[in-house]
C-alpha cells in the first residue's frame, strides 16, 4: 500500500473550503480541525445561501396555494426532489419520500411495511456494525409481529461474513438490514452482492445509507436494493432532513405511517382515502427550506465530483492509517479492505473519552464514543473508540494535526 | 502544553485512573447501585457496608475515563469510617464545587478533582460514582447522570 501525499489535482483545497464559513474559526486558541463529519458534515456557503434565499424570497406552504410564493416554493421543492432521486439514481420521483432523516426512514419502513409483511418465525437479518437506528426499529416490529432478529457475524477486520451470511438465508428470512458504509469504522459492505443474496431467497433489503453518499456513487438501481434511507446533513445539507427511497411497487403497497393533511384524497369522517405517492407518506408541511438546502448540497458534491470526493478522502484514510499505526500501544479498529473516510482507534490504557478531551483543547474535533453502535464495540471487546472522520475539505496537515495531538494524549494520559 | 488539561490530569488523578483503589466486589454490601452515563457509555457499579449509620467499607468496578475511574477511586476513599450523612454532606459540597463553581475548603483529597471545572462536559464523569453512592444508599438501585 503506498502512502500517497498528494492531493488529487481535481480538488483545490484551499479554494474549497473558502467555501465552509464554520471551518474559518478557532477553538480554544487554535485553527478548527473539524474531524467529525460522520456525526454531521459541515455546510458549504450556497446551501446556507439557498435556506436564507428561500425564506427571504419565497417562503410559502407547498402543494395548496394558487398564488406565486406558493408555487415557487412548491416547485422548488419538487426540484429538490428530482434532485435527490437523479443523486441516486432512483427510476421516478415518486420513489423518493422526504423524512426528517435516516433514522425516520427506517423507522417508516419497519412501521410499514414491517409491520404488515412480517409474522411469527419470519426472519431478519442485521450486520453486527449496524447503527442503532437500523436495528431498534426492527426490534420493536419484531416484538409485534412475532419475527426474530439475528446478528450477521463479522471478521475482526470489521468485514461481514458472507460465507456465514449466505447460510443464515433461508426462506424464513424475509427482511435483511445493512448499513451502506459503517459509520463506526467506515468498511464498505458490498451492497449489492449481499442483496442479489437477499433477493435469492425473497427477503427484502433496508440499507442504511447515512454515510454512504458523501462518499461514493450511489446508484439504487445498479444496487437493486429495495429500500435505501438517507439523510441531509451527512451530506453538506440541513440537518432535519432526509430521504427514504423506496421501490415503487413496494411503496404503493404499504399502509400510511403518519396520516395528516396532503397525505388524503378526500376525508369524510365515515372514509377517507389516500393521495398517490410520494404524499402518501409525507403528511403536514415539509421541511420545504431544509430540502431546498439539500438539493444545493447534493448539486454541490456533483460539481466537486464525486469520485474525485472519494479519492481524495481515501488517500487521507490511508494516510491517517499510516500515520497512526506509528504510534506506540495504538489499535486501529477496523480494517477492512474497502473503506470510506473513517478512522477509528484505541489507544492502550486510556478511555477514548480522555484522548477526546485533550484533541480538543487542540482545536481538534472527533467523536469519542460507541457511536451508537453497542453490538459492534462489544465484538471489539471495546466499550468506546476514538473516531476521526474526513470530508471533502480535510487536509493532510489536518491529519497531521490529529497525530500531533494524539502523541499529546499518550503524554499527558500515558 | 496546555495548564487546563495539565490541571486536570493531575498526578494523584492519573494514578486512581489507572491503579483504582477499592476496585472490587463487596460480598457483604449492605448497599449496592450501578450508575450510567449515557453519553459516554461509562458504568460503575458501587457497593458499600453500611452498620450503626457509618460507612465502613466501599468499592466500585466498573469501566470509565480517567475522570470518572478516578474520581469513584477517590470517593471510596473518601467516605470509608464517615457516617451516611456526613458522606452525602461531602457530595452536596463536591458537587455544588465542580457543578456551581463554589468555594469549599472541605474536599481533602477531592480538592484535585477540581480541574474538571474548566470541562462542562466531563463534570458528569466525575460526578457519576457519587450519584451512584447516592442511588445505593436511598436503595435506588440504579443512577443515571441523565
Amino acid at each position: 500500500m503506498s502512502v500517497a501525499s498528494t492531493v488529487p489535482a481535481s480538488i483545490d483545497l484551499a479554494a474549497l473550503r473558502e467555501r465552509f464559513p464554520a471551518l474559518r474559526q478557532q477553538v480554544h486558541g487554535r485553527p478548527l480541525v473539524y474531524l467529525d463529519n460522520a456525526a454531521t458534515t459541515q455546510r458549504p456557503d450556497v446551501v446556507i445561501r439557498a435556506t436564507v434565499d428561500f425564506y427571504e424570497k419565497d417562503n410559502a406552504n407547498v402543494h395548496r396555494g394558487v398564488h406565486t410564493l406558493s408555487q415557487r416554493a412548491t416547485r422548488d421543492f419538487e426540484e429538490a426532489r428530482q434532485t435527490v432521486r437523479a443523486f441516486v439514481d432512483a427510476a421516478h420521483d415518486a420513489e423518493i419520500l422526504f423524512t426528517k432523516g435516516c433514522t425516520e426512514a427506517i423507522n417508516l419502513v419497519a412501521a410499514t411495511w414491517g409491520r404488515t409483511m412480517l409474522r411469527e418465525g419470519d426472519e431478519i437479518l442485521l450486520s453486527t456494525m449496524e447503527h442503532h437506528a437500523n436495528i431498534v426499529p426492527w426490534q420493536l416490529v419484531a416484538e409485534m409481529t412475532g419475527a426474530t432478529i439475528r446478528p450477521i457475524p463479522i471478521d475482526d477486520r470489521g468485514q461481514i461474513d458472507l460465507s456465514a451470511y449466505g447460510s443464515m438465508l433461508t426462506e424464513r428470512v424475509k427482511l435483511v438490514g445493512i448499513v451502506h458504509v459503517s459509520n463506526s469504522i467506515g468498511t464498505i459492505n458490498p451492497v449489492a452482492e449481499i442483496t442479489a443474496m437477499a433477493h435469492r431467497v425473497g427477503a427484502r433489503v433496508m440499507i442504511d445509507g447515512a454515510q454512504a453518499l458523501a462518499h461514493q456513487k450511489v446508484s439504487v438501481r445498479d444496487l437493486d436494493v429495495d429500500f435505501y434511507a438517507m439523510s441531509g446533513h451527512k451530506v453538506y445539507g440541513p440537518t432535519g432532513i432526509g430521504a427514504l427511497y423506496g421501490k415503487r411497487d413496494l411503496l404503493e403497497a404499504m399502509p400510511p405511517y403518519q396520516a395528516g393533511g396532503d397525505m388524503i384524497r378526500t376525508v369524510t369522517f365515515e372514509k377517507t382515502t389516500f393521495n398517490d405517492l410520494p404524499n402518501r407518506f409525507e403528511p403536514g408541511t415539509p421541511n420545504i427550506a431544509g430540502a431546498i438546502g439539500w438539493a444545493a448540497a447534493l448539486n454541490f458534491v456533483d460539481r466537486m465530483g464525486i469520485d474525485a470526493i472519494g479519492r481524495h478522502e481515501q488517500t487521507l484514510t490511508r494516510y491517517a492509517q499510516h500515520r497512526l499505526s506509528e504510534i506506540d500501544g495504538l489499535r486501529l479498529v477496523g480494517t477492512a479492505d474497502d473503506k470510506a473516510g473513517i478512522v477509528a482507534f484505541s489507544l492502550e490504557g486510556i478511555h477514548p473519552h480522555d484522548i477526546g478531551t485533550v484533541l480538543d483543547r487542540n482545536g481538534v474535533a472527533i467523536r469519542a464514543g460507541h457511536h451508537c453502535t453497542m453490538p459492534l464495540m462489544q465484538r471489539f471487546g471495546l466499550p468506546a473508540t476514538v473516531r476521526a472522520s474526513f470530508a471533502m475539505y480535510t487536509s493532510e496537515a489536518e491529519i497531521d494535526a490529529l497525530v500531533a495531538a494524539v502523541q499529546q494524549a499518550k503524554e499527558i494520559l500515558g | 502544553m496546555n495548564d487546563a488539561l495539565r490541571e486536570l490530569y493531575q498526578e494523584v488523578i492519573l494514578d486512581h485512573g489507572k491503579k483504582p483503589r477499592n476496585f472490587r466486589p463487596l460480598e457483604q454490601a449492605t448497599h449496592c447501585a450501578e450508575g450510567h452515563n449515557p453519553l459516554c457509555g461509562d458504568c460503575v457499579t458501587v457497593q458499600v457496608i453500611v452498620e450503626d449509620g457509618v460507612v465502613r467499607e466501599a468499592t466500585f468496578q466498573g469501566s470509565g475515563c480517567a475522570i470518572s475511574t478516578a474520581s469513584a477511586s477517590l470517593m471510596t476513599e473518601a467516605i470509608q469510617g464517615k457516617s451516611v450523612e456526613e458522606a452525602m454532606a461531602l457530595f452536596d459540597e463536591f458537587r455544588a464545587a465542580v457543578v456551581e463553581n463554589r468555594e469549599s475548603d472541605d474536599l481533602g483529597k477531592l480538592e484535585v478533582l477540581l480541574g474538571v471545572k474548566e470541562f462542562p462536559v466531563r463534570v458528569k464523569c466525575a460526578t457519576l460514582a457519587w450519584h451512584t453512592l447516592q442511588a445505593a444508599i436511598q436503595g435506588e438501585g440504579v443512577a443515571s447522570t441523565e
